[in-house]
């Protein structure tokens, strides 16, 4: 059933991503939701990004749709590859290949955004 | 050819030959067939066996699309030499070759054993927890129109091999179980009378399973007995998600009936007129 299992998670990724990414449309580039971007000047955007980045909600939401999305585009891209197969071995090592890029990518995002969280803390707090 | 047969054609038949103890690789060598209207592609294969070259091999049995025997690659495309006109396909050339995506083993005869072997790893048979039925089968299960309709179509597989061939999945990964034995997975998980379906969720679930398919849909294009192998593998995927998910419900499945002289008499029926002979 492993086929089954990393293929529903797949599918479930991709309906969350496109959710996540409605949100993220909505919030960034409308002025639909003005309680999370109320400095619409250019110049102020910047105050509007320090202002989520120091949600924990966003923080959370952002390490959260930056996992689902490498799980479906590293998943993806894997099925793509076992396309041209090849054979078992190449294929474990294409799998170990993408977890350590995933594993290293989500890592390095999620320590970007609670850098970025705690950067919006500092900032608020003057 | 019968008498009454004319030749409306001359078609170029180019044929796949190999022999895997004499040629290194398949070569293809050109006859020349005369084909009147209504012949088909066997037909014109016997014409060059009998008149024009007796060491051709290829596979063939019932002659009327029922035994599956003679699935070959024609003009590309993957069919039963016996119900594919050569007139249908051809205006002047028609090349005939052995199924694409098994091995060869001499001429047009494909060696259809890795497929058969998939096919038994899905257990392509009524399962059952009661052993005593499972062992003897002699019970009859009631079962409605519209459960038999669910998987009807796909018991129409003759096991050709054609869908195999058109595969491009199976193209490039010889381990894919295929659309055949999927196909068949799925005609014996729909069946009520089958409770083997999450046993067999193990191999069709698996990474060599259903999953694989990307719907590229020739399966279906290529099956001459009207199989929809692709729409098989479709509702395989939804069953298999549902099932991991558990949004399935755990029915039992279909019921024994009783026989001659078992269970309950039904009350106020009339009787049977009396005997007016042998007594």
């Amino acid at each position: 059933m492993g086929g089954t299992k990393y293929w529903t998670w797949h599918m479930a990724a991709g309906v969350l991503i496109l959710f996540l990414l409605g949100m993220h449309m909505l919030i960034m580039h409308t002025a639909l939701l003005p309680r999370f971007s109320p400095y619409s000047t250019g110049t102020d955007m910047v105050k509007n990004t320090l202002l989520r980045d120091g949600k924990l909600f966003f923080t959370v939401t952002y390490i959260l749709m930056l996992g689902l999305g490498l799980y479906h585009g590293l998943y993806g891209l894997r099925t793509m590859l076992f396309e041209l197969t090849l054979n078992s071995m190449t294929e474990k090592a294409v799998t170990f290949v993408l977890v350590i890029v995933g594993v290293g990518l989500f890592g390095l995002g999620t320590w970007a955004a609670v850098i970025a969280h705690s950067i919006a803390l500092a900032g608020a707090r003057g | 050819m019968p008498e009454t047969s004319h030749a409306v054609r001359q078609v170029n038949f180019h044929v796949t030959r190999y022999n895997p103890e004499s040629d290194s690789q398949p070569y293809v060598m050109k006859f020349d067939v005369p084909v009147r209207e209504g012949m088909t592609v066997l037909d014109g294969l016997h014409y060059i066996k009998d008149n024009l070259d007796s060491t051709l091999v290829w596979r063939y049995s019932c002659r009327m699309g029922i035994c599956g025997s003679c699935g070959m690659l024609l003009n590309g495309r993957p069919g039963l030499a016996c119900n594919t006109q050569v007139l249908h396909i051809a205006e002047t050339n028609l090349t005939v070759g052995p199924l694409p995506n098994f091995e060869i083993i001499r001429d047009l005869v494909p060696a259809l054993r890795s497929m058969f072997d998939k096919h038994r790893t899905i257990k392509p048979y009524i399962l059952r927890a009661d052993e005593a039925e499972l062992n003897d089968p002699a019970g009859e299960f009631y079962q409605s129109p519209e459960e038999l309709e669910s998987y009807l179509q796909f018991t129409y597989c003759i096991k050709c091999g054609c869908c195999m061939a058109a595969c491009p999945t199976l193209a490039t990964d010889a381990r894919y179980l295929g659309p055949m034995p999927l196909t068949a997975g799925r005609r014996y998980n729909t069946d009520t009378r089958d409770e083997g379906r999450r046993e067999r969720n193990e191999i069709t679930g698996g990474p060599i399973g259903a999953f694989r398919c990307h719907y590229a849909g020739e399966c279906s294009r290529a099956c001459p007995k009207g199989v929809d192998p692709a729409k098989a593998i479709q509702l395989m995927k939804r069953r298999l998600v549902l099932d991991y998910l558990r949004l399935t419900r755990k029915g039992k499945p279909c019921q024994k009936l009783h026989g001659p002289g078992e269970g309950k008499p039904l009350t106020n029926i009339a009787a049977a007129p009396q005997k007016t002979v042998g007594h």
